[in-house]
């Protein structure tokens, strides 16, 4: 994997998991009681051995870099190669920004200076755990010039709305790219990872870029379907592409299901993330915890029901949360409930109110608001 | 270059522990894991970081793999420093022989060189085998305004225990008139809780009448400090309010446990304004099953529970299987306990697989402890390790 760089994108605007991205980006979106949304995608990457990573923000990515930090976490904090995270070089106004081989091409220079030979690229809001090391060795072997990946899909769920459908014909060659409707069960829906050599990738922003476009899909890769070999390769195990607050609730209470949370957060390899340090969560003598998924620092003297709580949560007597994911240091009052709700940061439940939502429609109570 | 600093600490972590029994086997006591998350030497570390002192030296004799690896370069503590920031500090030889440390003085005696790097003005010697949370940097203030050579931090004991500690006889002002180690009736019940603060130079003059002493054992406690009072030196007591443990024994090392157990702890590991830190292990969020009990407990991450927790510590990545109970006890990283298993007043080390159906048998309310890597075969007794012939121990011979 020496020879192989990661390159992780925004591939999806922040409109769809508002008002969780009032002040973030998708990237940088909690999940899953500790993690953000890139944790997994870059685990991905130094699971396999990658280990120089880039990624391109486009906006509202205080809270992404102050996440990644140097790198650290990932063990990318590195002399030769680690983390870097590229921000735009100019100020996109809202209609401005068009794909990433708009930011690509801004930052031409750390392409060059690169010395890998391949790059995976990848979009940043996916919920897997991937070994990258079989689809680069596919690569290799099926002589192809660009491989992307695919989800057969399993479930009418919409993890995949909006992705892509494939359409391989002999030896996994990729005949076309329907954008125009959704993968349904039992067809290939096209993840935002792809494989080529990094020689390629800078002809297709190079080429892209002259003809004022810069999609990476559709432009760069769709629009060259008949001069390269693209071909297909499956990804295995829990996936999703997080697009709505809807997605975003049920993958975090799939956690709830120790096959899932086994495979998510282990098989492969690890999910790492930015570190606290918090101490173990504390139950006092009246907590009462079931089909729950708790991070360290919390502190559980009420009820807590088919629920996922991020670090540092204050659940007070007599509370009761059900349903519900409540993220980092948010704090719900004596005698308060929570129903099917999505609690931001440091949100604040105050003593005997109620906040609900229903089983289809859950709620969202964002970032340092009282109820 | 080396910047002159104020005050650099000394932690003494040398300590074998041998009241700990099976806990300290392979490593040094103050690496003993502690409260379902961090080691005893982490709270002194993160009193340091906490109170702006970034220099630390770490002596350390007995077993010190696992704590070396622990500290490395103090990356937790935020102690990775270019200047000063931590130093392990193990025994060494040089070409006129060497030798191992003999007693706490002598420790620091033959680091002596490490604390003239940095020509400070005070030294601060601690010990890495106390749970509390104290702020140094107070302590230095009451040692400048006393304008003291020594200042020594005690808290007030119950009468009745005073003569298990070293007890500071003291005047009106703070001055240390007396010192008694271990009086049998103590006149006073303010005990040295084994924090020095020294003016460098009194130290350095002190440590080497000590060392031309043949008869010394070359500790603070019963020889340089009874040295230092003789000498008249101007030592004062400075009086800590607040939680402090010695976990020398299984007994007190269970109880200080179990003291964070309490609905309002008087140790708050959640304080935001003063952090334990520790290495982070990096493991998913715990998961509590539907047919889960869990209270008065605290669970790290990594952990998944089946069965029934009550008044217990589980470190990360420990398994509860179903209708497991667990009372009173400790269960340390990766354990695995299987369905069906009864644990009282038990503290069971890393890795250990406890099969079905086990059960602890104590009568006497002993506390059982069971060495890492033990292997409990299906309906079997779990028992206390001794000498570390346990059967079936993971990676080793029968």
């Amino acid at each position: 994997m020496k020879d192989v760089m990661g390159v992780i994108y925004v591939n999806d605007d922040d409109e769809a998991l508002q008002p969780l991205t009032k002040d973030r980006c998708v990237a940088s979106v909690p999940f899953g009681g500790r993690y953000r949304l890139i944790d997994f995608i870059l685990s991905s990457m130094v699971n396999t051995g990658i280990f120089n990573v880039s990624v391109f923000t486009v906006r509202k990515y205080r809270s992404l870099m102050d996440h990644l930090e140097t790198g650290k976490s990932w063990d990318l904090n590195r002399k030769q190669d680690g983390l870097f995270i590229l921000p735009p070089q100019t100020h996109y106004h809202s209609s401005e920004f068009q794909g990433a081989l708009q930011s690509f091409n801004q930052h031409l220079d750390y392409f060059h200076r690169c010395r890998q030979e391949y790059v995976v690229i990848s979009g940043s809001n996916l919920v897997c755990n991937l070994d990258f090391a079989p689809a680069v060795s596919f690569h290799r072997e099926s002589d192809a010039d660009i491989t992307i990946l695919y989800k057969e899909v399993e479930h009418p769920e919409p993890d995949f709305a909006g992705c892509g459908k494939i359409i391989t014909g002999e030896g996994e060659r990729v005949q076309e790219i329907i954008t125009a409707s959704n993968p349904a069960r039992g067809e290939k829906a096209a993840l935002c990872i792809y494989v080529m050599r990094k020689a390629l990738l800078l002809d297709l922003i190079q080429q892209c870029t002259e003809a004022g476009k810069f999609h990476l899909l559709g432009d760069g890769i769709i629009g060259n379907l008949q001069n390269l070999k693209v071909c297909a390769f499956p990804a295995e195990g829990f996936l999703s592409m997080i697009h709505s607050i809807g997605l975003f609730y049920r993958r975090n209470m799939d956690l709830l299901q120790p096959s899932i949370w086994g495979e998510l957060f282990f098989q492969p390899g690890l999910i790492y993330t930015k570190v606290k340090d918090e101490p173990p969560t504390r139950y006092t003598e009246n907590a009462v915890v079931q089909n729950s998924i708790l991070a360290n620092g919390c502190i559980i003297e009420g009820r807590v029901e088919n629920s996922v709580l991020f670090r540092g949560v204050r659940v007070h007597k007599g509370a009761h949360v059900k349903d519900s994911i409540v993220l980092q240091r948010s704090v719900i009052g004596e005698n308060a409930r929570v129903e099917y709700a999505i609690l931001d940061k440091e949100a604040y439940v105050s003593a005997h109110k109620t906040f609900r939502g229903e089983e289809r429609k859950p709620v969202v109570l964002e970032k340092r608001k009282t109820v | 270059m080396i910047r002159a600093r104020d005050c650099v600490a000394m932690l003494l972590a040398g300590g074998e522990g041998r009241r700990l029994g099976m806990l300290t086997r392979e490593l040094a006591k103050p690496a003993v894991p502690f409260g379902g998350k961090y080691r005893v030497i982490d709270f002194t570390l993160s009193n340091c970081t906490n109170s702006g002192i970034l220099t630390v030296g770490v002596l350390t004799q007995y077993q010190p793999l696992i704590l070396n690896s622990h500290i490395g370069i103090g990356i937790p503590w935020d102690l990775d420093r270019k200047d000063g920031g931590v130093t392990v500090l193990s025994p060494f030889v040089d070409q006129k022989g060497g030798e191992w440390y003999k007693g706490t003085a002598d420790a620091i005696f033959q680091n002596l060189y490490f604390i003239e790097r940095y020509d400070p003005r005070y030294v601060l010697v601690i010990s890495g085998d106390h749970i509390y949370k104290m702020d140094y940097s107070r302590m230095l203030k009451y040692h400048q305004e006393k304008q003291a050579d020594v200042t020594i931090a005690v808290i007030e004991v119950p009468w009745a225990e005073a003569s298990r500690f070293g007890i500071m006889n003291t005047a009106q002002d703070g001055r240390i008139v007396e010192f008694e180690e271990k009086p049998e009736k103590p006149r006073n019940n303010l005990a040295s809780m084994g924090i020095y603060i020294f003016d460098r130079e009194i130290l350095q003059d002190h440590l080497r009448v000590d060392q031309a002493n043949p008869a010394s054992s070359n500790d603070f406690g019963k020889n340089v400090i009874p040295q230092m009072l003789q000498a008249d030196c101007r030592m004062f007591a400075y009086l800590f309010r607040g939680y402090w443990k010695d976990v020398g024994t299984l007994e007190s090392f269970w109880e200080a446990n179990m003291d964070l157990l309490q609905d309002q702890p008087d140790l708050d590991l959640n304080d935001l304004t003063w952090p334990i830190y520790t290495v982070n292990p990096n493991q998913p969020p715990h998961y509590i099953d539907p047919a889960a009990r869990v209270k008065r407990s605290l669970i790290n991450e990594g952990c998944m529970v089946f069965g029934q927790v009550e008044h217990s510590i589980l470190f990360p990545g420990v398994q509860v299987g179903k209708g497991s109970v667990l009372r009173d006890s400790i269960i340390m990283s990766g354990t695995t306990i299987g369905t069906d298993v009864l644990l009282e007043r038990a503290i069971i080390g890393e890795n250990v697989i406890i099969g079905n159906g086990c059960y602890t048998s104590s009568p006497g309310k002993e506390l059982i402890v069971v060495r890492e890597n033990s292997i409990f075969p299906d309906n079997s007794v779990v028992e206390s390790t001794l000498n570390g012939e346990m059967m079936g121990l993971r990676g080793e011979k029968k």
